[in-house]
C-alpha cells in the first residue's frame, strides 16, 4: 500500500474508533444513571456492550499498527 | 512542522525524537493508542459499576404507620418521612379511597417537591420540573426520573407505608 493509500485507511479507522468511543460514552452515562436510580436490569448487558466496543477498539488499533509499519515498511513514494 | 515520515528516517528516530517540535508531534498511531486507552478507561467504569452492583445491599423497608385516614381530607396533603428519618415524602389524598405517596426529593437536584391542587400535579419550585400525582412521572422540566413511590397498605384507619419503589 502506499502512503496516501495507507493514510486512508489509519485516517478511516481512527474516525470508526472516536464514533464507537461516543457511543460507549453514552453507554457509561446511561449506566451510571440506571445505577444511581436503582436499576441494575442494563448494567451487565451495558458492560458486554463496552467490552465489545473496546475490543473493536483495540482490533482497529492493531489494524492502523499494521498499515502503518506496512506503509513505512514499503516507503513507497505518494 | 517537520513531518516525521521522511524518507531518511528511522522509526525508532521517530519515536524519540531528539528535536523538541518533533517531539511534540502526536502521529495517528499516537492518538489512536490514546483513544484506545480510553476507551479501556470507560470499560473499566462499566466494570467498575457492575461490581458495585453486585455488591450493593438489598434494602430491607419495614412497615411503618404514616398517617390516619381520619387525618386527611380530599385533596389534602400529609408530609412523613420514610424510611428515615431524613427522607422526606408526600402523600395525597386524591379521591375518597385512594392515597398515593411519594419521596419529595425531586430527582433533579433534591428541592422539595409540593401538591399544586389547581393544576393537581407535584411541582417543584427551583427549575419548574412537574411531576404526575398518579404515577411520580416527570410532566416537565429537567428532573431525570419519576419520585420514588412510597407503597402503601391500609390497615383499619392507618395508612402504612411498606416500602419504596423506584
Ligand atoms: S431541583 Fe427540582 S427541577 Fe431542579
Amino acid at each position: 500500500m502506499n502512503r496516501r493509500g495507507g493514510l486512508t485507511a489509519i485516517d478511516g479507522a481512527m474516525a470508526l474508533i472516536a464514533l464507537l468511543l461516543v457511543v460507549q460514552m453514552w453507554l457509561l452515562t446511561a449506566t451510571l444513571e440506571a445505577y444511581l436510580s436503582g436499576h441494575s436490569e442494563p448494567i451487565f448487558p451495558a458492560a458486554l456492550i463496552s467490552g465489545l466496543i473496546f475490543v473493536g477498539c483495540f482490533g482497529l488499533f492493531l489494524f492502523i499498527r499494521r498499515i502503518d509499519a506496512n506503509v513505512r515498511i514499503t516507503r513507497q513514494p505518494d | 512542522m517537520r513531518r516525521v515520515n521522511s524518507k531518511s528516517e528511522s522509526l525508532w528516530s521517530e519515536e524519540f525524537a531528539v528535536e523538541a517540535a518533533a517531539e511534540q508531534y502526536v502521529s495517528r498511531r499516537q492518538f489512536s493508542k490514546f483513544l484506545v486507552l480510553t476507551s479501556m478507561g470507560m470499560f473499566v467504569g462499566q466494570i467498575w459499576i457492575l461490581v458495585k452492583n453486585w455488591f450493593r445491599p438489598t434494602t430491607v423497608y419495614k412497615e411503618k404507620p404514616v398517617a390516619l385516614i381520619s387525618e386527611i381530607g380530599i385533596g389534602e396533603v400529609k408530609l412523613f418521612s420514610y424510611p428515615e428519618p431524613a427522607d422526606a415524602c408526600i402523600m395525597i389524598r386524591t379521591a375518597a379511597d385512594h392515597y398515593v405517596a411519594y419521596s419529595q426529593k425531586c430527582t433533579h437536584l433534591s428541592c422539595a417537591v409540593y401538591y399544586e391542587k389547581e393544576a393537581n400535579r407535584l411541582e417543584c419550585p427551583c427549575h419548574e420540573g412537574y411531576f404526575s400525582v398518579s404515577d411520580g412521572s416527570v410532566l416537565q422540566g429537567p428532573p431525570p426520573r419519576p419520585l420514588p413511590t412510597v407503597v402503601l397498605k391500609r390497615e383499619g384507619d392507618n395508612l402504612i407505608a411498606t416500602g419504596i419503589k423506584l
